[in-house]
């Protein structure tokens, strides 16, 4: 079967949203994938709103940008209620259930609601609820395998805060676990 | 037979273009010397201007930039950061340093660009004919300003050296004149002393020299100096007004 | 070939012009290509090259025409209003047969105009940047691995040529990330005995200069640059084709739009319909002869532009209007989709096959 993810990435600055992006294509790209990853830029940035649109697909890339979603993160209300309607029908939508109130209002996705905030907070990682997120994507929707975490994690995090990569995949596993 | 008195051999032996009385054939004398006797014509590089002294590039046998109207700071710090061990110069006059180039000017001064700029101020343009120069004095007639220059509607002159000694980067900002034989010498002084602190380092040196233009000024080239002593020096007074020791 | 990376557009076309030779940058912050200045503002200072953030972009295209006008390799990098303001500059880089690379990162205008993604600077790029007969050097990447490679061979080409050459990306290629094997460091062997950079007293002085007050002399240097032009002309044309052979209707984009042109490409053949795709990688000097050739096969083209179509003229002329050119665009950093120009293609299969 041909791999084609097209993932939206939403939420708060400062939640992770671009490291996110980058985790993904750069875990896509050591499993073998064409890979892209593309910011919203702009004064938006600075209203504390922060996105990113990532494609994975075993097929060269045409657009990095997209309409529809296979895939839709968010990570806030702001963004499940900008970008709620834009996953493409029978793909999933994954929302931080500690920040956002309500419920999807479609059936035709799989949504997918996870406390990732909460999570993180209870277990004194708050600011890795983006990994937490991750964890419980690879367990749902099978896109990579934690042992590719455990490789990609190392190229990633700062050279300075070497703890990160444990701290990191802990909440990718506490993801995974829920 | 001894020789006392020659070309500077950082002059090129071709005749200058400027008119019969202008004063830019001395500044340019000056400035060669002060590069003969530095020895460092071989790595001196000269930013020419647009205006009068557009041709500068033909008349010095450094290496010489022709630069766009006013840019000539900003190409030579081009130059001198490419080139760090180069000795880099502009030569300037006042439509080109104070009017269109006055961000570049200011700019480069107070970066510290270790450069050396030498500024003509005749108060007029000269090359397009006679029209008001930012260093026009209140009152001055030109082809522009017909009724003389209303500072109401033109504004006023704009003093550079006054301006730029305000700056932290400037190490020298000096004004001489070339109207007369001591002033002439203490233009050389000044000059020389511009080119000393760039090779020693200190930053931005500009030496500013009251200049005349009999041709649009309407004056014959003796009447064009006393003009000049009567109503440019009151204005624009000569002297030290930044120097970093 | 090197083990891929994932930077950003803008960061690693910096880091390639670097690995190029480029030992002066001067910039101006404007979005969306400020990333190339902070880049060079950390990677400058560690392999001795200066960055010098200019108090203006006149000021910074300025400094450029300082630094390449004694032989050292220089670069500036903007968005559209900024390009505008470097007009004067890069007029004077090619009156004064200076080598220098010029980034533009585009943005939608005019104006202030907006900071999403844009191709509407392509006139100004390839027919009008500023005042005087001449050319620059215009090439268009449309992945990050070309980024890299195109400005390591606008680098070459603006020496080879002694010309201004310019990279004509946008917003989406400067922000987007994508894996990229960089070039290994090179150094450049063209020779530069033109370079204003002090006599030593060796030789007669060097004089850069693009004043020549005498009108018949004027004439004959320009004639003699577009000599060169010509030469130009007919050895640096680069483009690519894609599924061309067969195509009955030939897409002419570059940049972005020729990445989400791809998109629609393989829906319409999806639906039965031939399309393919023609990609000027130079837009100076434009692949003309070769478009001309797919214009033997093809029986309608179609320009996809993020413009209001400013591209679809040379493609017009390019095939002397033998066959009918479309044009599919949004504008104003509106980035078109592949269902907008799949539209466009059922609609020219119902006119024209």
């Amino acid at each position: 079967m041909s791999v084609n993810h097209q993932i939206t990435i939403a939420g708060f600055g400062g939640q992770g949203i671009q490291f996110t992006g980058k985790f993904l294509i750069y875990a896509g790209m050591q499993a073998g994938y064409e890979v892209t990853c593309i910011p919203s830029y702009g004064p938006e940035m600075r209203g504390g709103t922060s996105a990113c649109f990532v494609v994975i697909s075993d097929d060269k890339i045409g657009s990095p940008i997209f309409s529809n979603p296979s895939l839709l993160i968010a990570m806030n209300t702001p963004s499940f209620d900008k970008y709620e309607m834009s996953t493409e029908p029978g793909g999933y939508t994954f929302v931080d259930s500690t920040l956002v109130d309500r419920k999807a209002v479609r059936d035709d996705v799989t949504t997918v609601y996870v406390p990732a905030t909460g999570v993180a907070s209870e277990n004194g990682i708050h600011s890795l609820a983006n990994m937490v997120m991750v964890g419980k994507i690879l367990k749902e929707t099978g896109i990579f395998s934690y042992e590719l975490m455990e490789k990609v994690m190392p190229k990633l995090v700062s050279a300075k805060r070497p703890q990160m990569v444990e701290t990191n995949l802990k909440a990718i596993r506490l993801g995974m676990e829920l | 037979m001894s020789i006392v008195f020659d070309r500077p051999k950082s002059l090129t032996d071709v005749p200058l273009h400027y008119c019969p009385g202008c004063t830019h054939g001395i500044i340019h004398r000056l400035v060669a010397e002060t590069i003969d006797e530095l020895g460092i014509e071989g790595k001196t590089i000269g930013i020419a201007p647009v205006g009068c002294s557009v041709f500068a590039y033909n008349y010095f046998n450094c290496d010489m930039i022709e630069a766009a109207h006013g840019r000539a700071p900003a190409v030579a710090t081009g130059a001198k950061r490419a080139n760090p061990d180069r000795i880099l110069f502009t030569y300037q006059g006042d439509g080109d340093l104070a009017a269109i180039g006055t961000a570049e000017t200011v700019h480069a001064a107070t970066r510290g660009e270790n450069i050396t700029v030498i500024f003509v101020n005749n108060a007029i343009y000269g090359m397009t004919g006679g029209q008001m120069a930012p260093t026009t004095l209140p009152g001055q007639v030109t082809q522009t300003t017909p009724y003389g220059r209303d500072p109401q509607i033109a504004g006023y002159p704009v003093r550079i050296c006054e301006m730029l000694s305000a700056l932290d980067g400037v190490a020298l900002a000096q004004r001489v004149a070339v109207d007369s034989v001591p002033h002439i010498r203490d233009a050389k002084k000044a000059i020389r002393r511009a080119f000393e602190n760039q090779i020693n380092k200190r930053g931005f040196s500009i030496v500013e020299v009251i200049s005349s233009c009999p041709t649009n000024w309407g004056m014959e080239p003796v009447k064009a100096l006393e003009w000049l002593r009567e109503n440019m020096l009151p204005y624009y007074p000569l002297g030290v007004y930044k120097s970093k020791e | 070939m090197a083990e891929k990376v994932l930077m950003k557009g803008n960061e690693a076309l910096a880091e390639s012009a670097i690995r190029a030779g480029c030992r002066c940058f001067f910039g101006y912050p404007i979005t969306p290509q400020t990333e190339v200045a902070a880049y060079m503002a950390k990677r400058m200072p560690q392999i001795g090259g200066t960055y010098l953030q200019a108090e203006s972009e006149v000021a910074a295209i300025n400094m450029v025409y300082g630094a390449t006008s004694t032989g050292t390799r220089a670069m500036t990098s903007s968005s559209s209003p900024g390009i505008s303001l470097k007009a004067e500059g890069i007029s004077y880089l090619a009156g004064s047969d200076l080598p220098a690379v010029i980034i533009n990162i585009c943005r939608g205008g005019p104006g202030l105009g907006g900071i999403q993604p844009a191709q509407s600077d392509y006139n100004q790029a390839t027919k009008g940047l500023a005042h005087g007969d001449f050319h620059i050097l215009v090439l268009a990447p449309n992945c990050i691995q070309e980024m890299c490679d195109l400005v390591s061979d606008a680098f070459d080409l603006a020496d080879t040529y002694r010309m201004p050459a310019m990279i004509l990306g946008d917003g989406m290629l400067g922000q987007m990330m994508e894996p990229v094997a960089l070039p290994e460091p090179h150094e450049s062997k063209i020779e530069k005995p033109w370079a204003a950079c002090g006599t030593e007293m060796k030789r007669p002085h060097n004089v850069i200069n693009s004043l020549y007050i005498k009108p018949d002399e004027l004439e004959r240097i320009v004639m003699d640059r577009y000599a060169r032009y010509r030469h130009i002309e007919e050895n640096e044309v680069r483009y690519e084709e894609f599924m061309t052979e067969d195509a009955d209707i030939v897409i002419v984009a570059y940049g972005a739009s020729s990445r989400i042109a791809r998109n629609a490409i393989m829906a319409a053949r999806a639906e039965g319909i031939k399309v393919g795709m023609f990609r000027p990688i130079t837009l100076w000097p434009f692949p003309k002869k070769a478009l001309d050739r797919v214009a033997d096969t093809a029986r309608a083209f179609l320009t996809v532009e993020l413009s209001m179509g400013q591209m679809i003229d040379d493609v017009k002329l390019a095939i002397n209007c033998r066959r009918p050119v479309y044009l599919a665009n949004r504008t104003g950093g509106m980035v078109i989709t592949p269902n907008e120009i799949l539209a466009k293609i059922r609609e020219i299969k119902g006119e024209t096959l």
